[in-house]
């Protein structure tokens, strides 16, 4: 069974829309609850952290060169540059091992 | 009370004071949208479905996380779920930010402004000295809006011509920024350094244990996120100096 792109969109968007709207149109009232509170905090995180491991080992076209590509990506991010140089380092360096395994690596053999 | 006079009398936020905030916001989303465009052709999903997506939805992790459910086949339930949990640090905004609203944002204006609280919006607007007006608030979403749509339509765009090499390669782009996220705070925090591990662990677990092999993506992302969020929360619980600081 197939859905239409069309309801999977109306689904995401109205649902993001309501998570963001009702607290804001209706909700006057702060959030008192610590474990509520550091719970949301923590969200974004956990997030990015199930999001990229491991589908970023598969994000190119073969495990070596996304390794490669995330290997230069945490390097620069624990120098703290910015999210641009970040992606770009990931995406040269992974364009690197993919070009080497493809063209110079044949030839050599 | 001399100095709520004042307040006062200031001149109250403007829609280009909001236009002039929102540039560099809107300019790091290019590129950000840049790599959803690509990585959502590079799976199957039109330049046109993305940036529809893009233009309805305007979030990050959210529209990663959809795109894999939509390449999957996954079941509206399981969309709907993924969305409210992911997306749901945006309700905790919404209610920081409504607490600071000029008395002339109405009901119909919040209705409206609601559509463009994002992570950096509310940031941006939290962090203003003053009450926010409707004004302001427009000023501010309209060019992030703006790039984070045109970012996708290109990124689609680029993803449909390049050759394939580097579409591969740019398949990787919107994990570099991923991970130019968490990382900076996952060093200086502990508590958020545990959360990412938990939850990458549990992803893992989810994805090469035999067992779990029926958990669809969606479900995995929802699973790691509430687990990782709850033990982040248990475990590292931030005293209000620390969070005086990261605000």
């Amino acid at each position: 069974m197939t859905v239409n792109i069309i309801a999977y969109i109306g689904v995401m968007a109205g649902v993001t829309y309501l998570v963001r709207m009702l607290p804001f149109v209706i909700f006057r009232k702060k959030i008192k609850s610590r474990f509520v509170k550091d719970f949301l905090y923590y969200v974004p995180y956990a997030v990015l952290g199930a999001m990229t491991i491991p589908a970023a080992f598969y994000s190119t076209g073969n495990i070596a060169s996304a390794a490669v590509g995330i290997g230069a990506a945490v390097l620069l991010a624990f120098k703290n540059k910015g999210l641009l140089a970040v992606a770009a380092a990931a995406c040269i360096a992974a364009l690197a091992v993919e070009v080497l395994l493809k063209y110079v690596i044949p030839i050599a053999n | 009370m001399l100095e709520r006079g004042l307040l006062m009398e200031s001149e109250k936020l403007s829609f280009r004071e909001g236009l002039a905030d929102g540039v560099p916001i809107g300019l790091g989303y290019l590129s950000v949208s840049f790599s959803f465009g690509i990585s959502a052709v590079t799976q199957g999903v039109s330049a046109a479905a993305a940036t529809a997506i893009s233009m309805t939805n305007l979030t990050s992790a959210g529209q990663v996380a959809g795109l894999g459910i939509i390449t999957a086949a996954g079941t509206l339930f399981e969309m709907a779920l993924a969305q409210l949990i992911i997306n749901m640090r945006y309700a905790l905004m919404s209610l920081s930010l409504s607490q600071k609203l000029d008395t002339g944002f109405t009901t119909p204006h919040r209705f409206l402004a609601a559509f463009g609280i994002t992570d950096e919006i509310f940031a941006v607007a939290s962090g203003k000295p003053k009450e926010i007006t409707p004004s302001y608030m427009y000023g501010l979403i309209l060019l992030p809006f703006l790039c984070w749509s045109a970012g996708t339509l290109l990124g689609g765009i680029a993803g449909s011509v390049l050759p394939e090499i580097f579409r591969s390669a740019l398949g990787i782009a919107i994990y570099g920024m991923f991970i130019a996220i968490f990382i900076p705070p996952a060093r200086k925090s502990v508590g958020v350094l545990v959360t990412v591990i938990i939850s990458a662990v549990m992803s893992c677990g989810l994805r090469y244990i035999p067992l779990f092999s029926h958990v669809s993506s969606g479900f995995a992302i929802i699973i790691c996120t509430l687990a990782a969020s709850a033990a982040g929360a248990l475990l590292f619980p931030k005293d209000d100096r620390e969070e005086a600081a990261s605000e």
